[in-house]
């Protein structure tokens, strides 16, 4: 079922979410106020906000978890609201916090999932996953034993199992060490670049700008801006493209004082900030 | 559509059993209370107990068992918490899983659990002199009777686990049901409490459970006791079940 499902985007050009006039309030609160945006089937979108500014919920809608007050949405072709297990079947979704099952060992984990999702070769694909995530070597110990890098990178393995066409990321980033931070910048890169479409929620102006194909910003339930990384610098004065440059900075300091690290920086030694930019 | 119920729950309960496996403190500490109070009423207080009953353990021996199931159930009412408030339950949620997998695969291992615990205890209050010459069918039917009313208070127990707050409230709701018995025909015959307590006493669900358990295991007839104990194992059970899946619903749109 899901091998079918995966066929679509590819093949189709409408846009693999499709989000109009979306509203949601929590008693008084109005969250969402009309969020309007389109993700193309393959790329990588960015969801950039404050805390608060609704992205989770955002996620929330578009992952089936949450139903909005009004307006539509349609994941993969298919409506949140009214066809929601066909929207399961197509996505994924990492949560803000690491959804992951501390007793259960890593390769536990995606065994679990991969039953789920009806593999039918739960512990090959888990292996498999192990492998491409560097976790090999820590599969058989209990998650509770791992770093907070090791769990996102499991998280992210989890969402990958059967191979879904959709992947929410929501906030991958929070609470990670720089280190951290770029194994996981590393694994979505690579998703993208198997025609995976993933939606990020970030509140993290480099995260959007080294990862986005598009970013939008989310702003008081609106979103206030939509393009890409040069259309919106085009709409803001440069002070603010300042801070935004300004913001990589610190980390590549910090990463250049603690000296790089392992697997993901590749030329830590001679020049942790290039590393670290990546400019495309 | 939804995937596979069956296969979905077998995963899901194989998981949660790994957690019980990967914790046992949980069953040694679910069988413990009901393990000291059958030390405590047969060897300090059973000498001054009027039972009519020359083995004191074998008089016991049900009542003690209701109070494991309904300690044991807290833990149900914990996992579920904990599960609800970690990152997973959701992760669940958002996948092309049968809805209901997430509940039956906690409801199973409760009744595991309970079963474990259960069984440690009987082991027990069998080094303890504990005897019957009961029959397979009569056991077949204590079983059967213990079975629907640690089912139906797991189903309780559910409520709890999806609606708390905190940990002590997903697991405090289970102390009454662990006194309950205190006021029944537990630890001493009903003749010898006051009016209204044996009113109570009498007329509330554990007692006519424990009085069938008794008969059962002393090979005597159990009578409409029999038919009272399962009704209200039943109505519970099927209370507790529609409120729960209500809550459940109500969490997951």
């Amino acid at each position: 079922m899901s091998i079918d499902l995966q066929q679509v985007p590819g093949q189709s050009r409408e846009p693999a979410i499709q989000v109009r006039g979306l509203h949601k309030s929590f008693q008084e609160l109005q969250v969402l106020r009309g969020v309007d945006f389109d993700v193309a089937p393959g790329s990588v979108f960015a969801l950039l906000g404050s805390n608060g500014a609704g992205k989770t919920t955002v996620v929330r809608i578009l992952s089936t978890l949450l139903r909005s007050d009004a307006g539509a949405a349609t994941v993969n072709g298919f409506d949140v609201a009214a066809q929601a297990g066909k929207v399961r079947a197509s996505i994924s979704l990492t949560g803000q916090f690491a959804a992951v099952d501390e007793v259960l060992s890593g390769r536990e984990n995606l065994v679990l999932v991969a039953r789920l999702r009806q593999q039918r070769e739960p512990g090959r694909v888990a292996d498999d996953l192990l492998a491409r995530f560097a976790l090999t070597d820590a599969a058989n110990r209990r998650v509770a034993t791992y770093s907070g890098g090791m769990r996102r990178r499991l998280d992210l393995a989890m969402s990958l199992v059967g191979k879904p066409p959709v992947i929410f990321l929501d906030e991958p980033t929070t609470g990670l060490d720089p280190q951290a931070r770029l194994e996981v910048w590393q694994a979505v890169r690579e998703l993208a670049g198997q025609g995976t479409t993933v939606l990020l929620t970030t509140q993290y102006l480099d995260e959007a700008e080294q990862l986005a194909d598009r970013i939008a910003v989310l702003h008081e339930g609106r979103i206030i801006a939509n393009g890409t990384l040069a259309d919106l610098r085009r709409l803001f004065p440069p002070a603010t493209v300042e801070y935004v440059e300004k913001q990589p900075s610190l980390e590549d300091i910090f990463l250049a004082i603690v000296g790089g690290g392992d697997t993901a920086v590749p030329t830590a030694s001679t020049a942790p900030v290039r590393a670290a930019k990546d400019p495309r | 559509m939804t995937g596979n119920f069956l296969s979905d729950t077998t995963a899901l309960t194989q998981r949660s059993l790994r957690h019980i496996a990967r914790s046992p403190d949980t069953i040694i500490t679910t069988a413990i209370t009901p393990i000291v109070l059958m030390l405590l009423f047969v060897y300090v207080l059973g000498g001054a107990v009027e039972a009519g009953s020359d083995n004191y353990v074998n008089y016991l021996l049900p009542g003690i068992l209701l109070i494991t199931v309904a300690s044991g159930i807290s833990y149900t009412a914990y996992r579920l918490f904990l599960d609800m408030k970690g990152g997973i339950f959701e992760r669940f949620q958002s996948m092309p899983i049968a809805r209901s997998a997430v509940l039956w695969a906690h409801v199973l291992t409760s009744l595991v659990a309970n079963l474990i615990s259960l069984v440690v205890v009987v082991l027990v209050a069998l080094a303890m002199g504990f005897r019957s010459g009961a029959g397979v069918l009569a056991w077949l039917a204590v079983a059967g009777i213990i079975l629907l009313f640690t089912l139906a208070l797991t189903w309780l127990a559910v409520i709890p686990g999806l609606t708390a707050t905190s940990v002590e409230g997903a697991s405090a709701f289970s102390y009454p049901l662990i006194f309950l018995p205190f006021i029944s025909s537990a630890f001493v015959p009903t003749e010898s409490m006051p009016g209204p307590v044996r009113a109570f006493a009498e007329n509330q669900p554990v007692t006519s459970i424990i009085d069938t358990v008794r008969g059962l295991l002393a090979q005597q007839q159990v009578g409409a006791d029999l038919w009272i104990a399962l009704a209200w194992c039943v109505g519970l059970l099927a209370v507790a079940y529609v409120v729960a899946r209500a809550v459940y619903h109500r969490k997951v749109r």
